[in-house]
């Protein structure tokens, strides 16, 4: 099964270096698929993107070969021919030894090729700023939904798509002022001027702020259980309605919408 | 379920082990990427051409230094990404958090073991920046080192210690002054007359030839890239370590 | 100017560090030194398009670092090829960045306040990025240059809200496993040619006589694999929908109509010019089975896109389709395809540009992109929707808009190279449209004021919407005539 030519050895030892690198690139792409935690999918990224790098560099190897960094012989730019261009002091044989030369092609197999090295430093960084980026997505994604679970994560965001994407005559049908405010993106675009306008400038009755706070966390649970459709908006409704407040109704089912709070509260319910 | 992504995963496994079997051997000189005119012309010319004793500093910055101002640019992208992702995303409602009010004093031994250090690291740095033209080391490798440093301090105080010293508005500024430091020497040589990053037009300027031209502009360009990573790598753990609110944190 | 080529990515980059730092002082920099770094980026394109057309090899050479090719071995330094082709697309590019950056004052101050000085450089990246991509003549410049798209891209989707954040996490997942085959790809081509410049690869290739060895198709595997998860090609698009849809306004106007397209010229960057006519179409196999998956890919779009409500998420999904348009051109290997396919880049660059631009307003002004939050919006705002509109009938493929040509030459081109079914599903998939369109088009202009207390901020912010559509008309004009 060893012998030269099987296909044995020519994968596990004379190409040793590219089987290594293919189980590494397989764990790593196994991982970004499979795990279910964000965090692992980003360490199996890492692996992934290590494996290739691993992979170029042993692309420039070369038997016998030295890194590529000139031998004391061959690099007319150090100390040593400087030296050696003084002692033939003031000689026109001093000028030639100190000027840098071609190498010449059997001296070329000294050296390990530089290229890969070289394209895998512009990798290593790449692949640096693209997994702090995605630790920063993370973060937010923490914050902004109180886990890093894919399955706990898939399903916060699918109560809330459901609720965005609930037609605004659907959300029309309870007759509250609803329609100025059924777009995501400019409530959500600075989280502390969106808190502090509630509190300071909504038309609605102040007073219904300070239920804000502790009235999401028995509301929520209703507009939460409903995935989308208007018909059962006002069966919903009307309990709420019974609830007083008109504004903190509006307030409540907005909030869970891009909730941050509420994740943390009812996983601690 | 685990089971059904195992499927696409062995069929790519299969196809590179395919493939593997036309490579060329492990360390054959022979290669075709070990014979090409370009690698023979890297390893042979690069004392010809620029007088720098270490290939690789000597491709990554001048040869495909046009790559590495690029890359320099993913860097800083990821420092505005960070920051743009996360400012302003820390002041949740989520009460009052106790965690970071109960901080362990910094230790004694900690903080004077790093107070002794860090100079020493920073010292290196400079030592790596600058001895990338002879041997392993450059513009990313000190500037790690460098950023490193700050790391340090964050760690071994708090990150206020270290923000003090290093504050985010001038990590961004340094990183931006990375950049123009980088496209500066780029469009001097440009308005000199040459391409875009075509140092050797700089002797114009320089009192020196062509090949030792390119030599000092490599350090010009090492120098900016320093700049760069440094500020960004304190930057990504200033705003990681503290969710983005700069305060708190690690 | 002889370094115009250079010029069309050195403007934005300028641009977007002059941004970063003078933004950092004051943020109302910003926006007029977006607009100054287009218009430069924009003239540089031009420049360069008119140099790719008076050169007798009918393309632009620009050696980075000054490494000329009588004195040094060809892929030593890095180059810059734009032949008409490209030249064109980083046209297109910087063409777009143009009128999205003028578009994007308000909406950047509306949706990601206080944030413009970490936006714009961003932004003016995505730009340099992409238009280096259309330039750029070396492979693995090519890689970093798709990576600072990608990032820039990262980073302007998820500046907006939580949910953003975390359709972008599912972009970057896909987008580096897309990124990296490509990477890998490249390593391959690497190590059997030695070097990594395009024409390099593609003599090397011809004077070896590579065609048939095993690496060479696993190459060509691994990279078009790669590109076709970042173009959104249909087993793969899962990552688009949500990223754009959830996007902020300018960041979906400026990555909608240009990220995908960009990549479909990689493509046929590497199918003509790295792998070559012969390899690509006859020695693989992917000509055979590639209209096939463009089938499958074109009618699960069209009928995904049936079932959405609401107009960004519909768009988003009509883009999908749009790009099974493109690759099948490029895949049933016919002259009429390729030059289908190659125009209907650009015509489904401004169509979708004007179709995001035309949906940024009508959010603006309504709050909201659903479908029943539009009705009667036609006597409220005429003019965004005349260009709704005509976007519209672009992507359907009514005569004289743009899309009409680019239709006749992908079907012309189904018809010659007898692909009948290429021909059917593009058949198919314009009667789709025809319904997604005719129904929105019914709800904006007829139904009138039934729910009109509904859209009582609507009319109130008419004079928003005017100064906007006042930015606007000038794409629609344009894209109307055009």
């Amino acid at each position: 099964m060893f012998e030269d030519g099987a296909i044995i050895n020519e994968l596990l030892i004379e190409r040793l270096n590219y089987f290594i690198y293919v189980v590494l690139l397989l764990i790593g792409l196994h991982a970004m698929i499979s795990k279910r935690n964000l965090i692992k999918k980003l360490i199996g990224m890492s692996i992934f993107q290590t494996s290739i790098i691993l992979f170029y560099v042993s692309i420039a190897v070369k038997d016998e070969a030295t890194i590529p960094i000139y031998k004391a012989e061959h690099d007319r730019h150090g100390a040593a021919s400087k030296a050696a261009a003084l002692e033939l002091n003031s000689s026109d044989e001093a000028k030639p030894l100190y000027a840098p030369a071609e190498l010449q092609p059997e001296e070329t197999q000294q050296y390990a090729n530089p290229l890969p090295h070289v394209l895998m430093l512009t990798a290593i960084v790449v692949g640096v700023a693209t997994f702090g980026l995605a630790l920063a997505l993370c973060l937010r994604i923490q914050q902004g939904y109180g886990t890093v679970e894919e399955d706990e994560l898939l399903v916060k965001i699918e109560r809330s798509d459901a609720r965005y994407s609930q037609s605004p005559l659907a959300k029309a049908i309870n007759p509250r002022r609803r329609p100025a405010r059924t777009s995501r993106k400019p409530r959500t675009a600075s989280k502390a001027t969106r808190v502090s306008q509630k509190s300071a400038s909504s038309p609605k009755s102040t007073g219904a702020t300070q239920t804000k706070k502790s009235a999401p966390k028995t509301k929520t649970t209703q507009p939460r259980k409903k995935p989308a459709p208007a018909t059962r908006k006002p069966a919903a409704s009307s309990p709420k309605a019974g609830n007083q407040k008109p504004a903190v109704k509006k307030s409540s089912v907005r909030k869970p919408a891009n909730k941050t709070t509420s994740p943390k509260k009812k996983g601690a319910e | 379920m685990k089971w059904i992504s195992l499927i696409p995963v062995v069929a790519v496994g299969a196809l590179l082990l395919f493939a593997a079997t036309d490579f060329p051997e492990w360390g054959d000189p022979k290669s075709p990427a070990s014979q090409s005119p370009v690698s023979s012309h890297f390893i042979n010319n690069t004392g010809v051409d620029t007088e720098v004793p270490n290939m690789v500093t000597a491709v990554l910055a001048d040869y495909r230094g046009f790559d590495t101002m690029f890359e320099t640019v993913v860097v800083f992208i990821a420092g505005i990404a960070v920051l743009a992702i996360l400012k302003g995303s820390g002041r949740r409602r989520r009460g009052p958090r106790t965690t970071y009010k109960v901080e362990a004093e910094p230790d004694l031994i900690v903080t004077n073991t790093v107070r002794l250090v860090v100079p020493v690291i920073q010292l290196f740095a400079f030592y790596v920046l600058a001895h990338g033209h002879v041997s392993p080391g450059g513009g990313f490798q000190g500037g790690v080192v460098m950023g490193a440093s700050f790391i340090l301090i964050a760690l071994a105080w708090d990150l206020d210690h270290a923000l003090v010293r290093m504050s985010l508005p001038r990590c961004m500024t340094i990183a931006a002054a990375g950049i123009i430091i980088y496209a500066g020497i780029g469009f001097l040589s440009m308005f000199l007359g040459g391409e875009f990053l075509d140092y050797a037009e700089l002797e114009r300027v320089l009192p020196v030839s062509r090949e030792m031209a390119r030599y000092h502009a490599m350090l010009g360009v090492e120098i900016g890239v320093g700049f760069t990573v440094t500020s960004i790598m304190f930057a990504l753990y200033a705003n990681l370590s503290s969710e983005g609110r700069l305060k708190g944190g690690l | 100017m002889e370094n115009a080529i250079a010029w069309v990515l050195l403007f934005p980059l300028i641009g977007s560090v002059a941004c970063a730092l003078l933004g950092m002082a004051n943020r109302k920099l910003c926006y007029p030194i977006s607009i100054i770094s287009m218009a430069g980026a924009t003239w540089a394109a031009v420049e360069t398009l008119f140099q790719a057309v008076a050169c007798p090899s009918a393309e632009v050479s620009y050696i980075f670092g000054g490494w000329v090719l009588d004195l040094f071995p060809r892929g030593v330094g890095i180059e810059f090829r734009a032949d008409l082709l490209g030249a064109l697309i980083a046209l297109v590019v910087v063409g777009v960045g143009l009128i999205v950056s003028m578009y994007a004052k308000l909406p950047v101050e509306k949706e990601t306040p206080g944030k413009e000085a970490l936006y714009y450089p961003l932004f003016l990246l995505q730009i340099t990025g992409l238009a280096g991509i259309a330039l750029t003549g070396d492979a693995f410049n090519l890689y970093v240059l798709i990576e600072v798209a990608a990032l820039t891209g990262y980073g302007m989707i998820a500046i907006g809200s939580n949910r953003a954040a975390a359709a972008t996490f599912n972009y970057l997942i896909l987008g580096t496993i897309g990124a990296s085959l490509y990477l890998l790809g490249v390593g391959y081509l690497y190590i059997k040619t030695g070097t990594l410049n395009m024409v390099g690869i593609q003599e090397v290739i011809a004077a070896n006589n590579l065609h048939d060895s095993p690496a060479m198709q696993v190459a060509f595997v691994l990279i078009g694999l790669g590109i076709l998860i970042k173009m959104a090609f249909f087993p793969f698009h899962a990552w688009l929908p949500n990223a754009y849809s959830n996007a902020p306004t300018t960041t979906s106007c400026l990555l909608a109509p240009l990220v995908t397209k960009v990549m479909i010229y990689v493509m046929i960057r590497m199918v003509l010019t790295v792998f070559g006519v012969k390899f690509s179409f006859e020695s693989t196999l992917w000509s055979e089975f590639m209209p096939w998956l463009v089938v499958i890919a074109i009618v699960c779009a069209a009928v995904m896109a049936l079932a959405q409500r609401e107009i960004k998420k519909m768009l988003a999904y009509l883009i999908v389709a749009e790009v099974g348009y493109m690759v099948g051109g490029v895949w049933i290997y016919n002259f009429y395809g390729l030059i289908g396919s190659i125009f209907h880049i650009i015509s489904d660059a401004c169509m979708t540009l004007c179709l995001f631009l035309a949906t940024g307003i009508i959010l603006r002004a309504c709050k909201t992109t659903h479908f029943d939050g539009l009705r009667g919006l036609f006597s409220k705002m005429p003019l965004t929707m005349i260009g709704f509109f005509v976007g519209g009938f672009s992507i359907i493929g009514l005569p004289p808009t743009c899309g009409f040509f680019s239709k006749w030459y992908l079907i012309t081109g189904g018809m010659v190279a007898e692909r009948w079914e290429y021909m059917v599903v593009l058949m198919f998939s314009t009667m789709v449209m025809v319904v997604l369109f005719f129904r929105l088009i019914e709800r904006i202009y007829l139904a009138v004021s039934e729910s009109g207390q509904n859209l009582g901020k609507g009319h109130g912010d008419l004079g928003l919407t005017k100064e906007q559509t006042k930015l606007r008309k000038h794409p629609c004009r344009c894209l109307s005539l055009y």
